[in-house]
C-alpha cells in the first residue's frame, strides 16, 4: 500500500483559516475532516450582560465580510423578544442594505476568490496580469456598487453604524438616492456580462442529492426574513429552528457543526436558495441563469459561481425596485421598552442561513445568546463533497488533487471567521 | 529603480474586516498591486512566499499560544511591521474575555471544553513585539490605509492625526448629539479617523478608533453621569472594541 501525505499549509482565498484532511486507504477515500482552527473569540459568552441595544454592533464584529447579515438576524431576534413590529418602509430599507452586502460579498468571492480556480491562477492579481484585467476591473466596479450601497445606508462598508433595534438611527432622503441609482443601473449591465463570463468556465461534472435548506417568503427571494424550508418537506417558523437542527462539537474543529435532528447533513447558501425559490428571482436574473445554462435547480456545487452572479443581479434589480418605491418612513425607528423575553431571528447571509437566539432580562440585559453561522451548517456537507468528489482522481498528480479539494471547499465561500480559522490540507494515505 | 517592495498581510484573531479594507480599495487596488509585490496575503492569493517583507500588515490580536509564537517570526522577517485595526492595536472585542473566567466562557460556548486551546487574554501585537506604526479603527478607515501605503512607498511618515473625533465632528458641521440630545458620546476621548461617522447619523460615537492621545476619560464619565448614565452604562460604553486600551480599560474599571 502506497503511503503518501499531501499538505497545504493554508487554504488561501477563503475568509479565515482552516485545515483539511483526507484519509485514503487502498485507493479509496475513507474519511474526511474539515478543520477550523480559527481561534475562538467567545461572542456568545461575552454577550451575556450586555444591553440588547448593543447586540447588532457587537455581533457585526464576528465577520468583516458579512456584518449586515449579523445585524439583520440579531435585530429581528430582539424585535421578536420585545414584541416590536417594524413598519414596511423600515423592512424595505433593511432589505436594501442587505442587497448591498450580497453584491459586494458575492462578487468578492465569485470574481476575486473563486474564479481563479477555474482559470488556473493563484489569485485575482495574477489573473489580471495574465490577460483578464478587463474582467477584474469589471468585478471591482461591480463590487464597488455594492459597497457604495452599504456605505450610503449604513455609514461605511465594514461594520456599518446605522442599524438599530426597531429600525435605523437615520433614514435617507429620497432625492439622495439619485447617484446610487445610476451606479446600480450600470452595475446591472456589468453583472450580466459577469454571469456570461462565468458560464464559459469548465465545471467538474459532479453533483450530489443535497438536502437544501433556506428561508422562504411568500413574495420575495430569500434574504431578509421568512420561514425555514427544505426540499424534503421541512416548513417551520424561524422560532422552531432548535427543534429541527442541532449543533455538535467535534474534536477536530473550533466551529460547531450542524445537522438536522435525524443526523443528516444539509446545504444552505446560493444553491439552496436558487433551487428552493427560483420562482421569486427577478426576471433579468432568471433570463441570465437560463442563458448561462442553469436549470430550475442546481446540484453541481462548482456552478455556485454562476448562481452567485445570478443572485447578484437579483440583488441589483431588487435594490433598484426598492429605491424607486422608497417613501421616507414617519420615524427612523420604532421605540421600545426593555422587557424579559426570548427571541429568534434568521436571515440569509450571502453564504447561507444565519440563525440567532437570545433570552433577555427585564432590564434589557442579555442572559443567553446562540449564534449559528452558515459555515457551521455547511461544514458536514463540505466533508461529504470531498469524500465523494475525489475518489476518481486519486491517481492524478498530488497538486491536481489538492487544487480540486481547495476548489471544492471554496464552492461554499466558507467564512471561517464566522464559524470561528488555517486551512491546511493533508492527505493521509495510510 | 530597485525591485518592488514586498508586502505580507497576516491575520491573527479577528473578523477579517481590516484586511478586507485593502480589497475594498476598488479604485486603487490595481495601482497598489502595480507598485507593490504581494508576497503573502492568503485571503487574496495562493502565493505562499514566506521570505522577507518590506511591509507587514498585521490584523488581529494574540489569543493562542500559536499566535504568540508566530508573531516573533513575522517580526524577524519584516522591515516595517504595521498593525491594522482595533484587534491588533488594543486586543479587540475579544479582549472582553480578559479578566473573566475563561474556563467558564469555554464551557458556555463549547460542549467539549477539552478540545479548545486558548490563552486567558486577548492582547495587542505590541505586547509581544515592537510595532513600527499602527492604524486604528474597527474597522480601519480605507483612506488611512491608502495614506499609509502611499507614505511608506514614498519613504515619509503617514498622516493619521491623533486628535479627538470631536474635532472631526466640529469640522463636519454636525450638531453635537451630547449637547443637543443628551446622547452619550465618546467623541471627546476617541482617536480621529472615521470622520465622525456616528454623530453624522444622529448617534453617539462608540469608540471604534480607541482612545486619543491624553484622553480625559474621567471628565467625560463625570459628564455622562450628570446626564443620567449609570455606572453600568459608563462601564459598557468604555468596554467594547477597544476595551483593553489602557485609557478605556481604566475608566471602565472605575465604574466596575
Amino acid at each position: 500500500m502506497a503511503e503518501r501525505t499531501i499538505k497545504v499549509d493554508m487554504l488561501a482565498r477563503v475568509e479565515g483559516e482552516g485545515a483539511f484532511k483526507v484519509v485514503v486507504r487502498d485507493g479509496r477515500v475513507t474519511g474526511t475532516e474539515f478543520r477550523i482552527f480559527e481561534p475562538p473569540r467567545f461572542f456568545e459568552a461575552f454577550l451575556r450582560g450586555r444591553d440588547l441595544s448593543e447586540v447588532p454592533d457587537i455581533t457585526a464584529r464576528i465577520c468583516g465580510i458579512c456584518p449586515v447579515a449579523y445585524q439583520m438576524s440579531s435585530v429581528q431576534a430582539m424585535e421578536m423578544a420585545l414584541g416590536v413590529t417594524i413598519p414596511a418602509p423600515i423592512r424595505d430599507l433593511r432589505r436594501l442594505l442587505y442587497c448591498g452586502e450580497w453584491i459586494e460579498s458575492h462578487i468578492l468571492h465569485a470574481a476575486m476568490l473563486h474564479a481563479p480556480d477555474f482559470l488556473g491562477y493563484d489569485g485575482a492579481v495574477d489573473m489580471a496580469n495574465d490577460g483578464h484585467a478587463d474582467k477584474v476591473r469589471l468585478a471591482l466596479e461591480l463590487k464597488k456598487a455594492g459597497n457604495a450601497l452599504v456605505a450610503f445606508l449604513g455609514g461605511r462598508e465594514i461594520h456599518p453604524i446605522n442599524v438599530r433595534v426597531g429600525g435605523f438611527y437615520k433614514v435617507p432622503r429620497k432625492r439622495d438616492f439619485a447617484p446610487l441609482r445610476e451606479q446600480l443601473l450600470r452595475a446591472g449591465e456589468l453583472c450580466e456580462a459577469f454571469i456570461d463570463w462565468t458560464a464559459t468556465f469548465n465545471f467538474p461534472d459532479k453533483e450530489r442529492d443535497y438536502t437544501f435548506v433556506s428561508l422562504r417568503h411568500p413574495e420575495d427571494y430569500p434574504m431578509y426574513d421568512g420561514r425555514i424550508v427544505s426540499n424534503r418537506g421541512l416548513d417551520i417558523p424561524v422560532a422552531e429552528y432548535n427543534d429541527h437542527f442541532r449543533e455538535e462539537h467535534v474534536a477536530h474543529s473550533n466551529a460547531l457543526q450542524c445537522f438536522m435532528v435525524d443526523g443528516a447533513s444539509y446545504l444552505c447558501g446560493p444553491l439552496a436558495r436558487y433551487t428552493l425559490a427560483y420562482d421569486h428571482l427577478a426576471p433579468r436574473a432568471k433570463a441570465a441563469a437560463l442563458r448561462a445554462g442553469l436549470g430550475r435547480t442546481c446540484r453541481n456545487p462548482y456552478r455556485s459561481v454562476i448562481v452567485r452572479g445570478v443572485e447578484t443581479l437579483h440583488a441589483i434589480d431588487l435594490a433598484l425596485e426598492l429605491i424607486d418605491a422608497y417613501t421616507e418612513p414617519d420615524a427612523p425607528a420604532v421605540p421600545f421598552t426593555p422587557q424579559a423575553g426570548t427571541g429568534m431571528g434568521a436571515s440569509e447571509a450571502p453564504r447561507g442561513l444565519l440563525f440567532h437566539q437570545y433570552s433577555i432580562a427585564s432590564d434589557g440585559a442579555i442572559l443567553t445568546a446562540q449564534i449559528v453561522p452558515p459555515t457551521s451548517q455547511n461544514q458536514p456537507s463540505i466533508e461529504e463533497d470531498l469524500a465523494s468528489f475525489i475518489d476518481d482522481i486519486l491517481d492524478r498528480p498530488e497538486q491536481e488533487i489538492r487544487y480540486l479539494c481547495e476548489q471544492t471547499i471554496r464552492n461554499y465561500d466558507p467564512c471561517i471567521s464566522c464559524a470561528t480559522h488555517f486551512l491546511k490540507l493533508q492527505i493521509d494515505r495510510g | 529603480m530597485g525591485a518592488k517592495p514586498r508586502l505580507g498581510v497576516f491575520k491573527f484573531s479577528s473578523c477579517d474586516g481590516c484586511q478586507l479594507s485593502l480589497l475594498d480599495c476598488e479604485d486603487e487596488l490595481l495601482a497598489i498591486v502595480g507598485a507593490i509585490d504581494i508576497a503573502y496575503f492568503p485571503e487574496a492569493t495562493r502565493a505562499d512566499d514566506t521570505g522577507h517583507y518590506d511591509i507587514a500588515l498585521v490584523e488581529g490580536s494574540v489569543t493562542t499560544l500559536h499566535e504568540a509564537k508566530i508573531i516573533h517570526s513575522i517580526r524577524e522577517r519584516s522591515t516595517r511591521l504595521i498593525t491594522i485595526g482595533a484587534c491588533a492595536t488594543s486586543g479587540g472585542i475579544q479582549a472582553l474575555k480578559n479578566g473573566a473566567d475563561v474556563a467558564e466562557f469555554i464551557s458556555a460556548v463549547y460542549a467539549h471544553p477539552d478540545y479548545i486551546a486558548t490563552l486567558d487574554s486577548a492582547t495587542p501585537i505590541k505586547d509581544h513585539v515592537p510595532v513600527d506604526y499602527e492604524l486604528r479603527g474597527c474597522p480601519i478607515a480605507k483612506h488611512q490605509l491608502i495614506e499609509l501605503i502611499a507614505a511608506t512607498l514614498a519613504g515619509r511618515w503617514p498622516r493619521t492625526p491623533p486628535h479627538a473625533t470631536c474635532m472631526e465632528c466640529k469640522r463636519a458641521g454636525h450638531v453635537c448629539v451630547m449637547v443637543a440630545q443628551g446622547t452619550p458620546c465618546l467623541g471627546p476621548v476617541t482617536h480621529a479617523g472615521c470622520g465622525a461617522l456616528c454623530p453624522g447619523y444622529a448617534r453617539g460615537c462608540y469608540g471604534c478608533f480607541g482612545p486619543k492621545e491624553n484622553a480625559n476619560t474621567a471628565a467625560l464619565a463625570a459628564r455622562l453621569a450628570e446626564d443620567g448614565a449609570t455606572g453600568r452604562d459608563i462601564r459598557r460604553l468604555f468596554s467594547t472594541y477597544n476595551a483593553n486600551a489602557p485609557a478605556f480599560r481604566q475608566e471602565a474599571q472605575r465604574h466596575g
